[in-house]
Formats: structure tokens, C-alpha cells, sequence
């Protein structure tokens, strides 16, 4: 079963790569100028919908590292890593303590639009990719994401924040927080594929994905991409009139219960 | 099979709602109570937000008590008057949880009011159907006749004045007893998803003294008339109530409700209030449990919105 699974996978990647490669003239985004390499990166889907058994699925991201031929080769390896980041939220953090032998919220944080879905795919360790300080200016890595709080009535980053890390860990537990050092697989030294897993609760909205090519410990080529993931059907009908038709929704559940209660009625009428 | 529920945000299995809404059914069924109570505890237990739980059961219990307050017309065991004056202190107090439902969860302390609610208002009520049951059920073994609660005088708070005759009943009391009693059972309703059927009858025999023949249909129609205007204002403020949950347990609930009414009839009353007392106590207990021991997690997350 699985197997067959992985087989139909790895046909949907074959056609993709093919059209990756005839494609890769034309769509290709080049990075900085300088630069002797250039890198181009495409999704499998650029649509993803959601049906309401979806129980989690996975989006493919291929991508190739063309190298201008008059310049020498380069000795180290190159490294990618793949930032993908999804719509924008602002959450809440709360934390219990005990309070006359009861556990009560007793402190909270709001974080003020943090990623409401955050994957670092990487071909190796992010340390061994880059330098911290290379990895803290450009944000590579859930521990470098800035996740702004807010302060009173500032916004700003705490370190060492307790609420920062639970924030993280509750989102890393929900599937919604990734980060694999080993997410980004060479096919070939040049040619590379990612696996970007979306769980049965991922967040609808726009997600960007950020590709940066990495040797030794320096970015030379960056590309990025995008995708949408789209709620359909009946169950996304009944969200959207929960929330934009509230009082025409209460009323037509509760004409939905009345009615349910008469069929009951008549159903198992006994006099 | 998994289905997603849309507004609790969460995939779950048809069956085990399904099978859920059968067994509070039969429960309600078998001691002709709405079942609220049972139902919204079961599924905070399975993992629904407790404020979705509480909004869309409302909705289940709308459902159950109009097939209940149906049949109880048809045999003319309502008191219209006594109900429409119930409501109309409930449909207040029905307005006043929702406030309050609303303003607690901004403040992040919903879960805990709700689960103190439960804990509360179950453990008092649990012991006291226990204690009553326990002693009448002593009582006929040892022989002596069950002791009937003879209307005495007439209570000092029926003497108020707007006084109003409730024919069907058979009584003549002030409204403003009538009205706090409706004002209490539609707040608690719209804060602990409860119909308050298995508060209201103690409360309108013993309080305003009811005879029997009226109280269950009369307190039917007012869980009905209360937990419809629930789903609707908490729809409509708080967009809460998850449609396809509320139709899966109410699916489920009028078919058990059937099976337990007829398991009801064969067993004695006051073993049906001992059963029924210790359920509401082991309720209680569980949620007591939750609030005192030590959270597996002590952080939690909640969306506020999201960005345009």
C-alpha cells in the first residue's frame, strides 16, 4: 500500500522534473548577479486543496543549481535550505499556575503575526550550512524566525522568552513548526528535491517558499516560489457562514435541531 | 470513518460521535433529562475546545427536548402560561451567559469558569440525589411507606406581588419567583451547555410546587425554547457552534433517547435517582480532577485572528 503509494509519488516527481527542466529557461529567477551559479526551484502544486478527510498530505519542491561553465568548480559541496512560511496569525500563549490548589491561566503573551506554519528543510545541519551570524541576519532556522510580542503597546522581540519556546514546542508537537537537517536530498551533486509535509491541520492561506543555496558557509543564489492552500466543500461553506452570516447560521442550526426533533417524534410516536 | 469537524477544528471519528450521542441518549431517555450535562464533558474529554463543546451542544439539546416537549403536548401535560413566563426570565439570563461566556473567553479563563461550573453545580447536585435516593431506598427496605412530600404553606417568595394563575398547574403565585427560576436555568444553560432539566424539576416541585402531572413537559418546553435562543446568540456573538457535531449527537441522541426510555420504565425510581446521582458525582469528580492535578502542559495556544 505504502509502496504503491511512494511508486505513483515518484511518477507525479518524474513528470515534474521534466517539466522542471524544460521550463527551467523560462521561469527560472536567478540570484545575485555576481554569483557563478544560478538556482531554480519549482513546486509540484501550486494549489492545494483541502477536502474535509483530508488527514495530511505532502508538496514536492525540485529544484537545479546551473553552473556558468567557464568558471572553475567550486571544491566544497553546495548546500540548500528550503524556508517555508504560511499565512500570518496573531496567537496567544498562556501559561497555568496553581492558584488555591486549582491550575489557572494565569500569565499570557500574545505574539504578534508569527508564521502560523514554519518548515526549514535543509540538506545538512543548519550549523554546518552557515554561521551563526550568518544565520541569525538571514533568519535561517526556527531559532533565528523573529516572533515580535507584544509589549504593552510595543512590539518587540523577547530572548530567552519562556512563552517563545512553549509557543514553538506547541506548534512543533501540531506539525505546524518543522526543522530538518536532512529535508533537501541531492539526486544528483546539481539536482535536488524536498519534501514539504502539510498536516491535517495546516492553516488555509498564501505560503512562500524561500530557496537559498549555500557554499561554503556563504549564500550565493537565492529563488523563491509560492503556494496556496484552499479549504473546499461543505465544510469550508459552513465556516465561512459561521463567521460572515452568524445570526442566519444560528437560526438555520436551530431550525436543523427542531426539525431533527420533530422526524424524532413522529418517528418513534407510541400513542 | 474521520470526518473534519468545520468550527472545532479538528478531524474525528463519525463513529465514535455517533455512538456518543446513542449512550447520553439512552441516559436521557432513561431519566428524561436533556443530557447536556453528560454530553458537552465527553466531548472537552475527546479534545473539543470546551466553549465549541458548550455552543453546539446547546444545539443537541434543542433538539432532544423538542421531540420530548412534542409528545408531552400531545398527552396535554404543559403548562403554557408557567413555561412562557419561565422563559421569559430565561431567555434574560440566556442573553446574560452569553455576555459573560463572551467576556470570560477574551480574559482566557473560560475553560476554568466552565469546568468550576461543572464541578460546583454537579457535586452539590450529585450528593443530594445520592442522599434523597440512598434514604428512600432504606426506607423500603426496612418496610415503611415512602413518605410523601405534602405541599405545606405556602413559601413567603409565591406571595409576591405580580401574581398570576397558572390554570394547568393548578397554582396561584407571584411571577418574580417564576422569572429568577427561568433567569437562573437560561444563564447556566449558556455557559455549561446544559437544558438545567434536572435542576429545573426539583426546582418547580419543591419551590413553586408543581404538581407532577405538568412539570416534566412544562420543563421540556422551556429547555427547548432556552437552548434554541442559546444556539442562536452564541452563533450569532461568539460563532461557536459547529453545525455537523450538533447534527451527528443529535442523530444519535433521539434514536438512544428511545431505547432508554423504555430501559427507564422497568427499573424503580429511586434507583433510577441513585444511578442517575452517582453519574452526575462521577462527573463532577472527573472535571474536579482536571482543575487539581498538575496539567500535562502548563502552556497553551490560542488564535486571536488572523492577519489581513
Amino acid at each position: 500500500m505504502n509502496r504503491a503509494k511512494n511508486r505513483a509519488k515518484n511518477r507525479v516527481t518524474d513528470y515534474a522534473l521534466t517539466a522542471l527542466l524544460v521550463g527551467a529557461g523560462f521561469f527560472g529567477n536567478a540570484g545575485p548577479a555576481a554569483a557563478a551559479e544560478r538556482l531554480i526551484a519549482s513546486l509540484t502544486n501550486h494549489r492545494v486543496m483541502i477536502t474535509s478527510n483530508y488527514t495530511g498530505g505532502e508538496l514536492v519542491l525540485f529544484g537545479s543549481i546551473e553552473r556558468e561553465t567557464a568558471r572553475p568548480a567550486r571544491d566544497g559541496p553546495y548546500d540548500i535550505v528550503a524556508t517555508v512560511i504560511g499565512p500570518r496569525e496573531t496567537l496567544r500563549t498562556r501559561r497555568k499556575q496553581r492558584v488555591l490548589g486549582i491550575w489557572v491561566n494565569t500569565e499570557a503573551r500574545t505574539f504578534v503575526d508569527p508564521p502560523s506554519y514554519l518548515a526549514v528543510l535543509a540538506s545538512r545541519p543548519l550549523d554546518a550550512i552557515a554561521s551563526a551570524d550568518n544565520r541569525r541576519r538571514l533568519r535561517l532556522g526556527i531559532a533565528d524566525t523573529p516572533l515580535p510580542e507584544l509589549i504593552h503597546n510595543d512590539i518587540g522581540e523577547v530572548s530567552n522568552d519562556p512563552f517563545r519556546a512553549a509557543l514553538v514546542r506547541l506548534m512543533r508537537e501540531r506539525g505546524l513548526y518543522s526543522e530538518e537537517p536532512n529535508g533537501v536530498t541531492f539526486l544528483t551533486p546539481t539536482l535536488f528535491r524536498a519534501a514539504i509535509s502539510l498536516p491535517a491541520l495546516v492553516p488555509i492561506g498564501s505560503y512562500t517558499v524561500d530557496v537559498k543555496l549555500f557554499a561554503d558557509g556563504n549564500l550565493i543564489a537565492h529563488t523563491d516560489s509560492a503556494f496556496e492552500i484552499v479549504k473546499v466543500g461543505f465544510e469550508q461553506f459552513v465556516v465561512n457562514a459561521a463567521r460572515d452570516h452568524g445570526l442566519l447560521y444560528g437560526l438555520v442550526t436551530a431550525l436543523m435541531a427542531l426539525f431533527t426533533g420533530w422526524i424524532a417524534s413522529v418517528a418513534f410516536r407510541r400513542d | 470513518m474521520q470526518i473534519f469537524l468545520p468550527i472545532a477544528d479538528i478531524p474525528v471519528n463519525v463513529f465514535l460521535l455517533f455512538a456518543m450521542g446513542l449512550a447520553v441518549g439512552f441516559i436521557s431517555g432513561m431519566f428524561g433529562i436533556g443530557g447536556g450535562f453528560l454530553m458537552t464533558p465527553l466531548l472537552i474529554f475527546i479534545g473539543v475546545q470546551p466553549a465549541v463543546a458548550v455552543a453546539s451542544v446547546t444545539t443537541h439539546v434543542a433538539a432532544s427536548s423538542f421531540s420530548g416537549a412534542i409528545a408531552y403536548w400531545r398527552r396535554n401535560a404543559i403548562d403554557v402560561t408557567l413555561a412562557l413566563t419561565l422563559l421569559a426570565g430565561g431567555i434574560v439570563g440566556t442573553a446574560g451567559g452569553v455576555a459573560l461566556f463572551t467576556w470570560l473567553r477574551a480574559l482566557d479563563q473560560l475553560d476554568l469558569m466552565i469546568g468550576l461550573s461543572y464541578v460546583t453545580l454537579l457535586s452539590i447536585v450529585g450528593v443530594l440525589m445520592v442522599g434523597e435516593s440512598a434514604r428512600a431506598i432504606i426506607r423500603s427496605r426496612m418496610g415503611k411507606p415512602a413518605v410523601l412530600r405534602r405541599p405545606g404553606s405556602h413559601a413567603w417568595f409565591l406571595g409576591l406581588p405580580l401574581k398570576l394563575r397558572f390554570k394547568r398547574s393548578k397554582i396561584y403565585a407571584s411571577a418574580i419567583p417564576v422569572l429568577a427560576i427561568g433567569f437562573i436555568i437560561g444563564f447556566l444553560g449558556a455557559i455549561m451547555g446544559i437544558g438545567g432539566g434536572f435542576l429545573l424539576v426539583p426546582m418547580l416541585i419543591y419551590l413553586l410546587r408543581v404538581p407532577t402531572a405538568t412539570v416534566i413537559g412544562t420543563s421540556m418546553v422551556l429547555t427547548f425554547l432556552t437552548m434554541v435562543s442559546a444556539t442562536v446568540l452564541h452563533a450569532a456573538t461568539n460563532h461557536l457552534v459547529d453545525a455537523v457535531l450538533a447534527l451527528i449527537l443529535m442523530v444519535g441522541g433521539v434514536i438512544g433517547a428511545q431505547f432508554g426510555a423504555h430501559a427507564g420504565a422497568r427499573i424503580r425510581g429511586e434507583w433510577l435517582r441513585l444511578l442517575l446521582g452517582l453519574l452526575v458525582l462521577a462527573v463532577g469528580l472527573r472535571f474536579a480532577g482536571q482543575l487539581v492535578l498538575r496539567p500535562e502542559d502548563l502552556y497553551s495556544i490560542r488564535l486571536i485572528g488572523g492577519a489581513p
